[in-house]
């Protein structure tokens, strides 16, 4: 009977647990659903911002723009002065001339005429034909312009597949879309821009004063738009603090663990005042200590270096404290039974037992380090953290902020890896 | 015969001493020589250098404490003044570990061989989760803060995908230690593949399953105060407006770094101590 009364209340209490608990998850989740304003956040999100952002990430938009001013014609790409095409060497794609003709492809051709004329000829449509005159944009689009062209007295807008075209009284402006990241390799203004690899490698001497090969590579290294080298160096600078950060906390933390340590340190006054100490540094976090640290040392490398050894050392003096507690006591009366002096006591009984342990959870440590040196960068102002900030702030360079997130994840794909090689390495002697 | 090989193996074994103790000397050299050289390169590179600014570090601390003690009055107020701020950041924590914990179970048992739904499909599982992980939460959230604008549920859903990378891996190696019999049962008696990781696995995995997602919620407090600081709301937020009115009027950042000080102490704490009972049982 007792038995029976036992079964029923644990049989209660799995009911409880197998409904009750999602129960609770549920009206957890509804309050936060409220508390977070998600019903406000469909009004808030700005989708436009996200497609901007995608079709950006792939892709890139060069401009033809005629200043209805002064009638000069300019093509540069996303409308960039670093991105200008020399007036003599546009793309075969815009004619440049008395009328400028651009061929957006698939047979949409626009034409700049003299005098502030413009056509379009869409396929399958016709001909578009527009007037600037005076203040007054006129068009031969009738009153009822299909939904795909925005026209009014003072403005004109054609979005086709092959591109836009936006007519203001100051200035007709053409889009054309191109797939791809652009002059990722050269910049307009390298003498081996448009030349393929198989040109710079077997080809002539494309510039007199210097070799193709070196040519080509400081082009490419010194690239204004990707600053490809910088980025180099903020990628190092980024691994060089979660480096730093990580094995200074080590060494800062094996003679502080030992005081930490019950079998090492009877003192109890000694252990207890060093695991505040680890508990304060860790209770602090990063985010603090980041902040701090940089207000003294100003922004760069060795702040965030600083703040990670700061929490690390916490954590660090945690683990390594309770690894310590659990050596094998064996190993140690072993040594000392040979008439071992203290400090050979622990080079052969502790030192050999710990270090697999403590490596290994140090260079777990070094992999989740590489990520947080990226956050606190960003903070702090530092390696690839500050670039990607940089670039997300100005709202427009999505294609750099796909570059610096897919090398973040290479990065720290990569430390991954070597920090498991390492592992593997040192500790299984493989 | 004893009396020739002996003083050579003796030789061979010193030498071998000998040759190893010279590599470790090395690699330790060489350890030494990477840090200094990278320290003294850190320095190089940092705005303010080491040795200007270690007479400053405690500074700033000295001008918040004497800010926070000049108007010691108003620090009960502050503190009441931005705890709905720090309430968001231990939800955006809760809730971002709580999804990414949900995340976490269904990828890593598609990503567990014996186990996976679409065996074939584990290697692609197993590097969606390796891109979840190694994806730092603030670029997901600056990129959502773009798009969704600034609140808590960037930092939500940023941290949320980092977790269900985190967790996933652990969860996994977890899997792979899972006993197949209850799972063969109940194939055994036709059911489906939900109904055998429900039943059958999650019974077995989840005492370990909670331990990580309770340190994982530890290491999402301080992820989620931090994504504060850039734009994500919550307490961080709150930290970083109050660090801009700058020297004299630092009292409500010290409100702000007590509260985070506390709460993040609070809940190692807690955590630690119901890992403790899921590791070693109660009592």
């Amino acid at each position: 009977m007792e038995m029976h009364a036992q079964a029923d209340a644990l049989f209660r209490r799995k009911r409880w647990f197998a409904f009750g608990l999602p129960a609770l998850v549920l009206v957890y989740l509804i309050y936060i659903f409220f508390a977070f304003d998600i019903p406000g956040l469909v009004d808030r999100a700005r989708m436009d911002n996200a497609q901007k952002l995608v079709s950006d990430a792939y892709s890139y938009k060069v401009h033809v723009t005629r200043d209805n001013r002064n009638d000069e014609t300019v093509v540069a790409i996303e409308g960039e002065r670093k991105g200008t095409y020399d007036p003599t060497a546009t793309p075969d794609w815009v004619q440049m001339g008395e009328e400028t003709i651009i061929d957006l492809g698939n047979g949409h051709l626009v034409t700049f005429a003299a005098e502030g004329r413009v056509t379009y000829d869409v396929p399958n449509y016709g001909v578009i034909e527009a007037q600037i005159n005076g203040r007054q944009i006129e068009t031969n689009l009738g009153d009822t312009p299909p939904d795909w062209i925005n026209a009014s007295g003072t403005r004109v807008a054609i979005t086709t597949e092959a591109g836009r075209l936006t007519i203001t009284r100051n200035k007709t402006e053409v889009f054309r879309y191109f797939t791809g990241w652009e002059l990722f390799v050269f910049t307009l203004d390298s003498p081996y821009y448009g030349h393929g690899l198989g040109d710079i490698l077997f080809g002539d001497r494309i510039d007199p004063a210097r070799s193709n090969l070196s040519g080509a590579w400081q082009d490419f290294w010194g690239n204004a738009m990707w600053r490809h080298a910088e980025v180099a160096w903020a990628l190092f600078e980024t691994v060089l603090m979660a480096f730093l950060g990580t094995f200074g906390a080590a060494v800062i933390a094996i003679p502080l663990a030992f005081a930490a340590a019950k079998n090492f340190t009877p003192l109890l006054t000694i252990r207890f005042a060093v695991r505040r100490v680890f508990d304060f540094l860790r209770g602090v976090d990063g985010l603090i200590w980041t902040i701090l640290l940089s207000r003294a040392f100003g922004p760069g490398p060795l702040t965030g270096a600083l703040a990670i050894l700061f929490t690390d050392t916490g954590t660090f003096g945690k683990t390594f404290s309770e690894t310590l507690e659990n050596v094998d006591g064996k190993q140690i009366e072993g040594i000392r039974s040979t008439g071992a002096k203290p400090a050979q006591v622990y080079r052969f009984g502790v030192i050999p037992q710990i270090t697999p342990v403590l490596l290994s959870q140090v260079l777990y440590y070094l992999e989740s380090n590489t990520r947080s040196a990226t956050i606190i960068g960003a903070i702090t102002g530092g390696g690839i953290g500050l670039l990607l900030t940089q670039a997300i702030n100005t709202q427009k360079d999505w294609e750099e902020v796909t570059y610096y997130i897919v090398l973040i994840v290479i990065m720290v794909m990569l430390m991954d890896s070597f920090s498991g090689w390492l592992r593997r390495k040192l500790i299984k002697g493989e | 015969m004893s009396d020739q090989t002996l003083p050579l193996t003796d030789h061979a074994y010193l030498a071998l001493v000998q040759k190893r103790r010279f590599y470790s000397g090395l690699t330790l050299l060489i350890f030494i020589l990477l840090m200094v050289s990278g320290f003294m390169l850190a320095d190089d590179r940092n705005a303010g250098g080491f040795w200007n600014g270690i007479g400053n570090i405690f500074a700033f601390p000295a001008d918040v404490i004497e800010d926070a003690s000049s108007r010691l009055e108003l620090l009960p107020g502050h503190l009441v003044r931005y705890f709905p701020a720090l309430i968001e950041t231990i939800n955006i924590a809760a809730v971002s570990t709580l999804l990414g914990y949900m995340g976490a179970i269904v990828f890593s048992l598609l990503s567990t061989r014996g186990l996976a739904r679409w065996p074939r499909l584990i290697p692609v599982f197993r590097r969606l989760m390796d891109v979840m992980r190694a994806l730092p939460e603030i670029v997901v959230a600056l990129v959502l803060i773009f798009i969704l604008g600034g609140g808590p549920v960037p930092a939500m859903l940023a941290i949320a995908l980092h977790t269900v990378g985190a967790l996933g891996k652990l969860f996994s190696e977890v899997n792979e230690n899972a006993d197949l019999k209850p799972v063969e049962g109940l194939a055994s008696v036709g059911a489906n593949w939900s109904q055998r990781m429900w039943l059958g696995v999650i019974p077995q995995v989840s005492p370990n399953y909670l331990s990580y997602a309770l340190l994982r919620f530890e290491i999402n407090i301080r992820a989620s105060a931090i994504l504060g600081f850039v734009g994500a709301g919550g307490i961080g937020y709150e930290l970083k407006n109050a660090m801009s009115w700058g020297k004299g009027k630092f009292d409500e950042a010290a409100a702000i770094f007590l509260l985070l000080f506390l709460t993040i102490m609070f809940f190692d704490q807690v955590s630690s101590y119901f890992r403790n009972r899921l590791t070693k049982g109660a009592q």
